[in-house]
């Protein structure tokens, strides 16, 4: 009988807590920047794509979610001829952007993908490329990686010594 | 056997190989960089460093190469000395010093044998803070990439390269930390088999060129164990999907035929199942195939396709209706090969070629014509230095040792052929003739070994030397076939062999399945043109590169209807009312013959868009591949064994089919999203115990059935360590493939029908053809890369006759560019076989050569 009154004593005490219910659509919730969201493809602080299409995201991820075909252009820089995510089936677990050596998948605070009609879902690249480097502003990984692409010559990367001369005599 | 103990625990070794072939054989992880089983240990790269100890009681031990130390009896190992490890992980943070930040846009990565070891050994943080070495690229063909900064200077690019191959273009330079290896300049890699190097580089130095137009993960990989269809051989593939198209072709480890490497043909040869010739629909009335089954059709079979395509159309047509489809001169000479090999020689394998200690090369520029067994060929000739360095106690495996001790010498090969051959460079002695000379040749040395056998008027010079060098040997090869179109030269071969018992007969045959299709006992192409009837129907086959065109234009009008199954629009698919979509090696099964005689069966790799199919699928109404192969086996005796090829579609482990793709397979579930986002249901396979799936037993499958060669931390081709039963040994659950030849007990009569010797006659040339290992085979001259290096058509006479033409010459009424080929006798001209416009020719053939006015 006790225990009995004492929950709705408790229950009634509640009227008079904080809510934690907002208003949304009208009231959007706080989403901090690491909330895994919608997913996106960011591009370099130079403006170049920054997939480059190395698979790695797609076999991180745990429902295969995600396919896409590697390509390089003229100069030797690889890129994703398609890259296609199918969010019906991707559960934001954010392994992708784990896997992702070049910082170029990443998972963002939004989660209004709501459609009616499922193949809506799948994305594209062009759904998913954005215009900017997203959460990781200065990292550009074809400036790290020693393969030469237009406008970087071999031994232009970082921390790169200068082509060897290979008909030098001197040790 | 020797009994080691590796970390204090006894284990049975053998006693003539080294402590990481032992160690590697009993599935331990030991990594290793430098050795590699082909090649034997150099010690170079210090990666698989293990502390031996001097007796059970000896605490200290001292580090020692495993790969340089013998598995004596009683040697004490210890891998997991704490030693042992930081060593080993020094080594490779000291190879990782200049290896450049590349695996997301590197080939090799996710199949990487530094890859592999680096996990292994635990090495998993750059320290090194300074610069890294950098090098310039080269251009190195159609076939390769060159990516010089991720080097580790393993050397075995240049070993492989330049003393397993005997290629000479490429090359170790510069000095200390910056050694490079490439050619003097850009340019293509001579080689025939630089392909190789793909696998043979540890990383991603050297990458599959033609693979990066359309580059997909191994683990993303739908594979299947296939057959090279280029060449007679047939060398194991594993052929590779991705998205509905070939992806690439690796080498699928057979001790018994390729081993580990396949020719550039072989490897690079697959585009052509994505040309734009593709016959992707059917065109005609289908009714016609049905309406053919009256009794009016007759048949031509095709060397290219596969038994059960063959035993299709057969069965289709009826068997007095059906014909083999190969040119008459090609089916008289595989018959005579049949006929030989029913005989007493035995026809050696690749592996027992390599290991033969004399090779007669009679008529055939291997390296050309079967490329694979040229390479096999070329070890050969070490048999007598091997002898020779184990009789002073060198081991064998210990690589530079050995060929420190041979220097030049090699063991005996003679080469006996029209022209040059890429082969000519390790030769004892080389003979050019006529094919007719070539023969005579042939039986003088067979009547210097049996005086039973009979002798040409004069016994030509060398003979006895060759004769002599097969007598003192102990395994001797002799080594033939159809290119030259020389029955005298088969019959020639077969008498050497006879003559000295023991020798191996091995013979050149043209196609992947000219073997089965001869098997079958049809008549050839020219019966086929006398026959009568109101259907024509022609299974992959161009009937204008079996005959001379206008032969085959009044063949071909005189049929009401023509129905040709192909799968690359031809000359022979334009003439025809009905033409159906046929699988190619991709998209079909079916069991092939090598010209060891070796039944093997090939997978599919996808299944095709409809309405492609396998010929056999459109020609008979079975439910899957083995009911045809039953009927095979129970219609054509000769052919019973091959249902043993491989298992049956029957066949599961653990209840389960056995999976193509691997367990990592990705993108399932988006890869065709943007047609459905309900994902389609595999397709189901009738033919093999294979799925089109990631899901299955992850027990390693029977040899002839294992999709692809990974076990965890070895990702790399270095994981087909774990499917043999030793290094370098069968595979294990047997050597995939049925042998259908065993040599008869009792000898045969030697042939008796020697040629007159050939004499040059004026204005008239013998023109007889040259193959070409890039642009001879039908199919794989429609793949780009290969189509690059393919010759254009020419005609080769001696320097001689080339003074007398200039540059260009005309014969059989046009006008070809004149080549120099000094080794050519006087009277002999050749012409690139295959290469149009010189297709459906019968070669040799006498015409006029003239100067071009």
């Amino acid at each position: 009988m006790f225990s009995l009154l004492e929950t709705i004593w408790r229950v009634f005490l509640h009227a008079f807590h904080k809510r934690v219910t907002i208003q949304y659509p009208d009231q959007k919730p706080y989403l901090a920047p690491r909330w895994r969201g919608r997913i996106i493809l960011s591009r370099d602080p130079d403006g170049g794509e920054r997939c480059v299409a190395c698979y790695l995201c797609a076999i991180a991820c745990p429902v295969d979610c995600i396919a896409l075909q590697a390509t390089e252009d003229d100069t030797g820089r690889r890129y994703p001829a398609f890259f296609r995510i199918n969010f019906s089936r991707c559960i934001f677990c954010g392994y992708c952007e784990d896997a992702c050596p070049t910082y170029a998948i990443q998972l963002t605070p939004d989660f209004e993908m709501g459609e009616y009609r499922r193949p809506n879902l799948v994305y594209e690249k062009e759904d998913l490329l954005i215009n900017g480097p997203g959460k990781y502003p200065g990292y550009n990984f074809w400036r790290v990686a020693g393969v030469k692409i237009g406008g970087k010559d071999k031994g232009e990367a970082q921390n790169e010594g200068r082509p060897v001369d290979l008909h030098t005599l001197l040790p | 056997m020797a009994t080691v103990y590796v970390d204090n625990r006894p284990y049975t070794m053998d006693d003539r190989q080294n402590l990481l072939y032992g160690c590697l054989s009993l599935k331990m992880n030991l990594p290793y960089f430098c050795w590699h089983p082909a090649l034997g240990s150099v010690g170079a790269c210090r990666q698989c460093a293990v502390k031996q100890y001097k007796d059970e009681n000896d605490q200290g031990g001292k580090i020692v190469m495993a790969c340089m130390t013998p598995a004596a009896e009683g040697t004490r190992i210890s891998i997991e000395d704490p030693e042992a490890v930081a060593f080993r992980r020094a080594v490779i943070e000291g190879l990782m010093l200049n290896h450049p930040h590349d695996c997301p846009v590197c080939d090799e990565g996710g199949e990487c044998h530094l890859q592999d070891m680096t996990v292994m050994t635990g090495h998993d943080y750059r320290r090194y803070r300074f610069e890294k070495r950098t090098f310039r690229n080269q251009y190195l063909g159609p076939l390769l990439n060159h990516e010089m900064n991720r080097c580790i200077q393993c050397y075995r690019c240049v070993r492989y390269y330049r003393e397993y191959c005997g290629g000479g273009d490429l090359h170790a330079f510069s000095i200390n930390h910056t050694v490079y290896f490439g050619r003097d300049k850009d340019g293509v890699l001579e080689n025939e088999f630089a392909g190789n190097l793909a696998e043979v580089c540890p990383t991603g130095v050297f990458t599959d060129r033609t693979a990066k137009q359309h580059y997909t993960r191994k683990w993303d990989l739908q594979m299947a164990p296939s057959l090279c269809v280029h060449c007679g051989v047939g060398c194991g593939t594993t052929v590779a999907e991705r998205y509905g198209s070939v992806r690439r072709i690796v080498n699928r480890y057979n001790s018994e035929v390729n081993g580990y490497f396949l020719c550039d043909r072989g490897r690079y040869g697959y585009e052509f199942a994505d040309s734009e010739r593709r016959i992707r629909e059917a065109r005609g009335n289908i009714e016609l195939l049905k309406a053919a089954r009256g009794g009016s059709a007759i048949g031509i079979g095709s060397p290219r396709a596969s038994l059960e395509s063959n035993f299709a159309l057969r069965r289709l047509v009826g068997p007095e209706r059906f014909y083999a489809g190969m040119a008459p001169r090609e089916a008289r000479l595989l018959a005579l090969i049949l006929e030989i090999l029913r005989g007493p020689a035995r026809t050696p394998s690749l592996r027992e070629i390599e290991e033969s200690d004399a090779v007669l090369m009679l008529g055939e520029d291997l390296t050309n014509s079967a490329p694979r067994m040229a390479l096999s060929v070329r070890q050969s000739v070490r048999q007598k230095t091997l002898a020779g360095a184990e009789r002073l106690r060198i081991p064998r495996w210990m690589d530079h040792a050995v060929r420190e001790f041979a220097q030049s010498d090699h063991g005996p090969l003679f080469i006996a052929s029209a022209g040059a051959t890429r082969l000519d460079d390790i030769a004892t002695r080389t003979f050019r003739g006529a094919p007719r000379d070539l023969a005579r040749l042939g039986f003088a040395v067979a009547h210097v070994l049996d005086a039973r056998a009979p002798a040409p008027h004069e016994i030509p010079d060398g003979a006895s030397e060759i004769a002599g060098a097969l007598k003192e040997a102990a395994r001797p090869v002799v080594i033939a076939g159809a290119t030259l179109g020389s029955s005298s030269i088969l019959r020639a071969a077969a008498n050497i062999a006879w003559a000295r018992p023991g020798t191996g007969l091995a013979f050149v045959v043209p196609e992947a399945n000219s073997m089965g299709l001869a098997l079958m006992g049809a008549p050839a192409l020219g019966a086929a043109m006398q026959a009568d009837g109101d259907t024509l129907i022609v299974l992959e086959n161009d009937l204008y590169r079996r005959a001379p065109a206008e032969e085959v234009d009044r063949f071909l009008a005189r049929f009401r209807h023509i129905v040709a199954l192909d799968s690359l629009g031809n000359a022979t698919t334009q003439k025809a009312e009905l033409v159906l979509p046929a699988a190619t090696f991709a998209e079909g099964s079916g069991t092939f013959i090598s010209s060891e005689g070796r039944a093997q069966r090939a997978f599919r790799v996808l299944a095709p868009p409809a309405p492609i199919q396998d010929s056999w699928r459109w020609l008979a109404n079975w439910g899957g591949l083995d009911e045809g192969i039953a009927e095979i086996a129970a219609a054509l005796p000769q052919l019973a064994a091959i249902t043993r090829a491989a298992p049956g579609e029957e066949f599961r482990i653990a209840g389960q089919k056995i999976p193509r793709e691997p367990h990592r397979y990705s993108g399932r579930t988006a890869m065709l999203a943007q047609i459905s986002v309900h994902e389609p249901k595999p397709p189901a396979d009738p033919d093999a115990p294979l799925s089109f799936s990631m899901e299955g037993s992850p027990d390693p499958p029977p040899a002839a059935v294992t999709p692809f060669f990974w076990t965890p931390g070895w990702n790399s081709y270095q994981a087909v360590n774990k499917f043999q039963e030793e290094i370098a040994g069968p595979l294990r659950g047997g050597v995939p493939g049925v042998r259908l030849f065993e040599p008869v007990e009792g000898a045969r009569e030697f042939f008796a029908e020697i040629p007159q010797p050939f004499e040059p006659r004026e204005g008239e040339w013998l023109v007889v053809p040259i193959p070409h290992i890039f642009g001879s085979e039908e199919l794989s001259r429609e793949s780009p890369a290969i189509a690059e290096l393919a010759p254009p058509a020419y005609v080769a006479v001696n320097r001689a006759a080339a003074d007398q033409f200039g540059p260009e010459a005309e014969m059989l009424g046009r006008r070809v560019p004149v080549r120099v080929a000094s080794e050519l006798p006087d009277g002999v001209a050749a012409i690139p076989a295959g290469i149009p416009p010189f297709e459906g020719l019968e070669l040799p053939l006498r015409t006029p050569i003239r100067r071009a006015s």
